[in-house]
């Protein structure tokens, strides 16, 4: 028996295994798809307080091992999604995170507020770093002294779980992990995207419409190990490692660099059910190597020297 | 909707540039709807995407899809053998047929290029005892199909083959030469050349549909990439993948 599940404040995960904002809807599109109960949790799309309509077309663009993309928060607002979605997002066995994006401190609070007294809603991711919105994500993100300010004032008006998803478009991303850990949030998802670009040389145009916007996929998994390792020595709340995990050997990476939990993010635009095979291959990892508790494989990295991540570029 | 790991039975080049694959699916055989799609995963690693395909053709539990071999996913695919496996999602979107009705006499099908995918499929399910027109248009004659479809008049850029100018041109030289009574058109093809079979549709007081194309991600709603701008109406947005690919051209900006 290998104990799989993970606990965060006061809301038990059946496993270590998330599915990220934005890449799984509101669990409605992917029924037929996937076996949605054998996932830890999802983090829901972006929710504002009213319906964004997001970017203009084109939004994605491929690129090497990755994609860009620039949706722009589209979501129904938090309103409908209580309304329409959580009745039907509750009734599956897993934990649901409420993923919120907001312009304002104010629409944050007002957003969590509606949420944090809906019984489906097990916990809080906040997206305090997509960079697509100009309003919104980025002058929070990029600003330690907001990201503890919403911390703080998201702190003081709810119990359950809350996560801060940190950008990796800062210089220390661990500053940003001690103030949130400082104004008591619960966890850290480490990374979002991360800002690119890619051009049409025949147009000579930018290939999405907002000219840069977030990387994702296999692209990035290097650059979210370094981020996870640099945050894991710097703060004792847990931290989710998120970027470009598509197998369970890259979900075991980040357990061995030290996040507590993962999340699956733009995979499941290839194969929506990665979670449960990486569920499921994490498991049978840990029986191959003896490992009775995934807690033992987390933050269990072999180091030669310990030197920090900053010292070792200096 | 299902995701599917099938077997290529057969290629089969239809012209010297068109390839059509087939493989063998009992599930996607017996739901798929013409102008529905499916999203292929060509190789493991690279490309990272799934990349759309038309429902070219169900034959008993055999599917098919064309394809011109020109980018990255296409090459990848026309390198495949018979036997090898391709992993599949669908099917996708909605269909051309949930638009037939009583209201028209004759519907027009309009294909560009590699855009006549659909309308084979289509043909096969279309109402017998309705009339149907198909008007194919392509750069030359190696990128015109006319497998499986009725009443086929085709255009070329280059007078390669049949009539010698843009579809649109060969379907107004046809209709001032012969009446078809109300007509609806099914569009398929490059956005311009839609836009323009379109705008002379609504010209003439007929309907049109268009089955759009856009850069997908996953091709069943969750990446919210796909957006197609709406003409009117309360939602500024669509998504081609799962509220399309097929849409009332008057509905969206094209």
């Amino acid at each position: 028996m290998i104990q799989e599940s993970f606990k965060l404040r006061n809301v038990e995960f059946k496993n270590r295994i998330l599915v990220a904002s934005g890449t799984f809807g509101y669990g409605d599109e992917v029924p037929d798809l996937v076996d949605i109960a054998k996932l830890g949790g999802i983090m829901t799309k972006s929710l504002s307080m009213k319906p964004r309509d997001g970017n203009p077309n084109p939004r994605i663009a491929e690129t090497a091992s990755g994609m860009l993309n620039s949706i722009g928060l589209a979501n129904i607002g938090v309103h409908k999604f209580i309304a329409e979605k959580l009745p039907t997002l509750k009734r599956h066995d897993t934990k649901i995170i409420a993923n919120i994006a907001a312009s304002s401190v104010e629409e944050y609070c007002g957003v969590l507020e509606l949420l944090d007294v809906q019984d489906g809603v097990h916990g809080f991711e906040i997206n305090v770093s997509c960079p697509n919105v100009k309003e919104g994500g980025l002058s929070f993100g990029t600003d330690v002294k907001l990201v503890s300010l919403i911390t703080k004032e998201l702190r003081r008006r709810t119990q359950k779980p809350l996560i801060v998803k940190l950008t990796p478009n800062v210089t220390h991303i661990s500053e940003f992990a001690r103030a949130c850990e400082a104004e008591g949030a619960d966890a850290v998802s480490v990374i979002n995207t991360v800002i690119g670009m890619a051009v049409n040389i025949n147009k000579r145009s930018p290939k999405i419409a907002t000219t840069t916007g977030g990387l994702s996929g296999p692209a990035i998994k290097p650059i979210a190990l370094a981020k996870v390792y640099e945050t894991v020595n710097a703060v004792k709340i847990p931290v989710i490692g998120i970027g470009g995990i598509v197998s369970w050997e890259d979900a075991v990476e980040f357990f061995i660099v030290g996040a507590s939990m993962v999340q699956i993010g733009t995979a499941n635009f290839i194969n929506p059910s990665t979670g449960v095979t990486v569920a499921e291959g994490v498991k049978q990892y840990c029986g191959q190597n003896g490992i009775d508790d995934v807690s033992k494989l987390v933050k269990s990295l072999r180091t030669n020297k310990n030197v920090s991540i900053v010292d070792s570029w200096l | 909707m299902k995701q599917e790991i099938v077997t290529i039975h057969s290629f089969e080049h239809l012209t010297a540039e068109i390839l059509e694959l087939t493989f063998v699916s009992d599930y996607l055989s017996a739901i798929a709807k013409p102008g529905q799609f499916i999203n292929i995963r060509v190789d493991n690693n690279f490309p990272l995407l799934r990349r759309p395909f038309s429902i070219f053709n169900v034959d008993g539990n055999k599917i098919s899809i064309v394809f011109n071999v020109i980018g990255t996913g296409t090459k990848m695919l026309a390198r495949k053998r018979v036997g090898d496996t391709i992993d599949i999602v669908g099917p996708c979107g909605n269909s051309f047929l949930s638009f037939v009705d009583g209201s028209f006499d004759t519907a027009v099908f309009v294909a560009g290029g590699i855009g006549v995918a659909p309308f084979t499929f289509f043909t096969k399910h279309f109402p017998q005892g309705k009339n149907l027109m198909t008007y194919v248009g392509g750069r030359h004659k190696e990128l015109i199909v006319e497998k499986g479809l009725r009443n086929v008049k085709v255009a070329t850029d280059d007078g390669s083959m049949g009539f010698h100018g843009t579809v649109l041109d060969l379907i107004k030289d046809d209709h001032a030469k012969n009446k078809y009574g109300t007509m609806r058109f099914f569009l398929c093809g490059p956005t311009r050349m839609m836009k323009a079979v379109a705008d002379y549709a609504h010209e003439h007081g007929a309907s049109c549909y268009a089955s759009l194309e856009c850069d997908m991600a996953c091709g069943i709603g969750l990446c919210q990439g796909c957006n197609i701008e709406m003409a009117g109406g309360d939602k500024k947005y669509r998504l081609v993948c799962k509220e399309g690919t097929i849409f009332e051209t008057q509905s969206v900006k094209l």
